[in-house]
């Protein structure tokens, strides 16, 4: 956070901390998740459980389907088979008269209250100030009031650094600054579960930093469940409570980053490593 | 051949042409207005997920596109009301003109919402967002405003179709013209000054369009 060192001292306003607390067992639980694009196998069959509180780390390479993870979890994407539960909840299905039958729009909302997203392309309202991109969906989701919102929206652009932002429109704001705010946006709908979908891959590489000092923030200073696919290796093996390596709509091995990074037990998990690292 | 020009005449028939002038410009305005929202309503319905609703609102917009207005105006005022649907000449004009357009500000709209980012729908979705606030308060916020210079050529094209409603008995510009016409015989001042009249409007007008489209160009 090279333009506001105070950043990664403080706890963000306590709101997101109490998040996920009284939960049992598992937070984010996949079942024979199926997705496919055409005749292309995204997810195959994949089963995945994240505790309350984790944070998962998912890497592989582009096009295995890591993505698509976050994109069913979010709802942007439906499955075309399998479960998955949200905090206990179904989050496609509900139950009736004992069986499990396909979610109305009301549950899906009412389940997908407990996630946010943050994108690779920020996807900011243009047409609204950084205060207003926070305010908004608490104001008219959440059912704050217009000076809650407010409150509350400034309290988290301070704590991504953007005090000074607060009255600009994205198409005045840097990479990193627009990242920040999608960040606090997210954040101000106070989810149990945060996903991460490459936030800082279409960032300018001296833009990188600033972002990342956000979420290890978030990382450390919060008990949300966070669900981050990175491309930055160093950052992933830093936050991460687990590594997923990802490819071909499957888990190819998962388990802490230091054995996913120094240990790792199958070939494809190395020959992406390698190729990875050699980049870098 | 020559003709000489009856000035005389032609001052003495300008106020009966304003008054048609007035009518045309009433015809034109509820006229917009009307297929402004209609169009809206169009191009939302016909993005909408059930199939029920988006099939026949398509079938809706091209069997009105594909039919002249002049037909339609005909059926709205000789065929409809021996169906029980009665209404005045101008009304049936109004509604006409409405209907017709809205199958053209309706492709309009949907150009300018398909010109928004997938990402803002995804981001509504993640925010939760309703539907409806999604398209009140995301989508066309962005999506209208590219827009405008579009409606605005469409506005000054129906204005240069009010005329057709002469066809129905509706005074509007031309058809005091026509009357003056059939009247005294001096149809040539008549109808010169009925076009003066449309130019009038019709050139200023696209000037202020133009203007608004180098505007919304110059924004980023």
């Amino acid at each position: 956070m090279p333009d506001n060192p105070d950043v990664p001292t403080r706890k963000p306003s306590g709101l997101v901390a109490a998040a996920g607390d009284d939960l049992e067992g598992a937070n984010v639980r996949f079942e024979q998740v199926t997705k496919q694009f055409g005749d292309l196998v995204v997810l195959d069959q994949l089963d995945m459980e994240v505790s309350p509180g984790e944070k998962v780390v998912i890497i592989g390479p582009s096009g295995s389907g890591k993505t698509t993870i976050l994109r069913v979890l979010m709802t942007l994407e439906r499955p075309e088979g399998g479960t998955v539960e949200v905090g206990g909840d179904h989050l496609y299905h509900e139950q009736k008269n004992g069986r499990l039958v396909p979610a109305s729009d009301k549950h899906v909302r009412q389940v997908r209250r407990k996630i946010s997203m943050v994108f690779q392309h920020f996807n900011l309202f243009p047409h609204m100030t950084a205060l207003d991109n926070v305010a908004f969906a608490p104001r008219k989701v959440l059912g704050l009031s217009k000076d809650e919102a407010n409150e509350r929206a400034t309290n988290l652009l301070e704590v991504v650094g953007l005090a000074d932002k607060v009255g600009e429109h994205p198409s005045r704001l840097s990479g990193g600054q627009k990242q920040r705010v999608a960040i606090a946006r997210a954040l101000a709908m106070e989810p149990e579960v945060m996903l991460f979908d490459e936030v800082t891959s279409a960032l300018d590489p001296e833009l990188v930093g600033e972002v990342l000092g956000v979420l290890r923030d978030l990382a450390e200073n919060t008990s949300m469940t966070m669900l981050l696919v990175t491309h930055e290796m160093g950052f992933a093996r830093e936050i991460g409570d687990r590594v997923m390596m990802f490819d071909a709509g499957r888990v190819v091995e998962q388990g802490p980053p230091e054995q996913i990074f120094s240990d790792p037990q199958e070939q494809r998990t190395r020959d992406f490593l390698r190729a990875v690292l050699d980049r870098g | 051949m020559s003709y000489d020009i009856n000035w005389e005449y032609s001052r003495e028939l300008f106020p009966d042409l304003l008054d048609g002038l007035v009518v045309t410009l009433q015809a034109t305005s509820f006229g917009i207005i009307l297929a402004m929202s209609l169009g809206l309503v169009f191009a939302i319905l016909r993005r909408s997920e059930v199939r029920a609703i988006s099939w026949p609102t398509a079938w809706v917009i091209e069997f009105i596109r594909s039919t002249p207005l002049l037909v339609q105006l005909f059926m709205l005022f000789y065929v409809l009301p021996q169906y029980g649907l009665r209404m005045d000449a101008f009304t049936t004009g109004v509604v006409a003109l409405g209907v017709h357009y809205a199958t053209y500000t309706s492709e309009v709209y949907r150009s300018g919402i398909e010109g928004v980012p997938r990402g803002q729908w995804e981001a509504s979705t993640a925010l939760n967002l309703s539907t409806v606030t999604t398209w009140s308060r995301v989508v066309l916020p962005q999506a209208i405003p590219v827009v405008i210079p579009a409606l605005g050529n469409y506005l000054i094209a129906m204005f240069k179709e009010v005329p057709l409603l002469a066809t129905i008995t509706v005074l509007d510009v031309l058809g005091e013209g026509r009357a003056a016409c059939t009247r005294t015989g001096n149809c040539v001042e008549a109808y010169t000054m009925v076009g003066m009249l449309f130019l009038a409007i019709s050139i200023p007008s696209s000037v202020l369009v133009r203007q608004l489209e180098a505007r919304l160009a110059r924004q980023p």
